[in-house]
């Protein structure tokens, strides 16, 4: 694998981990907004 | 608009922290800041993970509206000092990659602003960002040396935006928060645009300074501070906020005005003499945060 290639698969690697942070935020952040919301419209 | 290369198959993909500088960091932390205060001087504070939401959201929408401005300036900013080492001018990304983050990141937030807080506060985004792409970016900021007063209205929606997201709906105090940061824009943006008058003329962006001269961006700087002042300590006489924000706006706009008029009287012609402007445009952006500040502490400790 040539240094470019693996400079590639590096910034995609670290790009898939930074996704894979972001969505799992988003999806309990998504979760405490919903729980918020039905405690609002109690 | 002049091309800029094309990321070819060699080129790498674009750091995460590239498309991070595309958002405009800096920018962002004042729009947050007002966005936040916005929320906290409402009468009525949402859930906490709601009210994150928002400020979130103000945050992603700013990011996205920074990206789009940079994606289609990336031709100015490649000729300007202050502005050629960005992602895109320095060729570390691809203008379609600035293009597509931008237009997601613009939708996802306003998308999200919708499902947590409500309505009124997701069409303000979208109308903000809009606003600072469509018509700052595309329409003004190339065609007239009015760009920033009409522009700058994109920037005051953060406070009311915020307000809106807690309570819902419009009012008078984030009405005159809005004026506050549409009158401050200009003499913010013009101190600045003396002193690297040269990039913006270099780059043929009618700025006032290039294209009215110093003198009369000094005045206009000083005449735009007196109804910025005025707007700044309004609040206290209508009874939207107490003495303690009353007696910091007074003061701090006091601090503006005198330094703005130190600007009217500076007759330096190069970036070397313009002490009076670097001070202006530093103290313009403490003034800022110390206002919205005031207000915040007003409404919770000084009530």
């Amino acid at each position: 694998m040539t240094e470019h290639e693996q400079e590639v698969l590096r910034r995609q690697r670290e790009r898939s981990r930074l996704l894979a942070w972001l969505l799992g935020g988003f999806v309990i952040l998504l979760f405490l907004v919903t729980v918020a919301k039905i405690g609002l419209n109690r | 608009m002049t091309s800029l290369p094309i990321a070819t198959p060699q080129a790498l993909p674009a750091d995460w922290r590239d498309l991070f500088a595309l958002t405009k960091p800096r920018v962002m932390s004042l729009v947050v800041f007002t966005g936040l205060a916005g929320m906290l001087a409402a009468p009525a504070m949402p859930p906490l993970a709601i009210g994150f939401t928002a400020i979130l959201c103000i945050a992603l929408g700013a990011g996205a509206a920074g990206a789009l401005n940079q994606w289609y300036e990336a031709d100015l900013d490649a000729l300007m000092r202050r502005t050629a080492s960005r992602p895109l001018p320095a060729g570390r990304m691809d203008r379609q990659t600035a293009l597509h983050f931008g237009i997601g990141l613009a939708a996802f937030s306003v998308v999200l602003m919708d499902v947590a807080a409500n309505h009124l506060a997701a069409l303000l985004l979208a109308v903000s960002i809009l606003f600072y792409v469509l018509v700052y970016t595309v329409w003004l900021k190339r065609r007239t040396a009015q760009n920033i007063v009409i522009g700058g209205a994109a920037g005051a929606f953060p406070p009311v935006i915020g307000w809106v997201a807690a309570t819902g709906e419009l009012a008078p105090l984030p009405l005159i928060l809005f004026a506050i940061i549409f009158l401050w824009t200009p003499p913010h943006f013009w101190a600045l645009s003396l002193f690297v008058r040269s990039d913006y003329a270099a780059a043929k962006v009618p700025m006032l300074p290039v294209t009215a001269g110093l003198a009369a961006t000094r005045r206009q700087i000083f005449l735009y501070s007196l109804p910025m002042a005025a707007a700044a300590v309004a609040p206290w006489p209508l009874a939207l906020a107490g003495t303690l924000y009353g007696l910091a706006a007074a003061a701090l706009s006091a601090g503006f005005v005198v330094m703005a008029g130190l600007v009217l009287a500076n007759r330096a012609t190069e970036p070397a003499g313009m002490r009076p402007e670097k001070r202006l445009f530093g103290y313009s952006v403490i003034y800022l945060f110390a206002l919205f500040a005031a207000l915040v502490a007003d409404r919770w400790i000084g009530a």
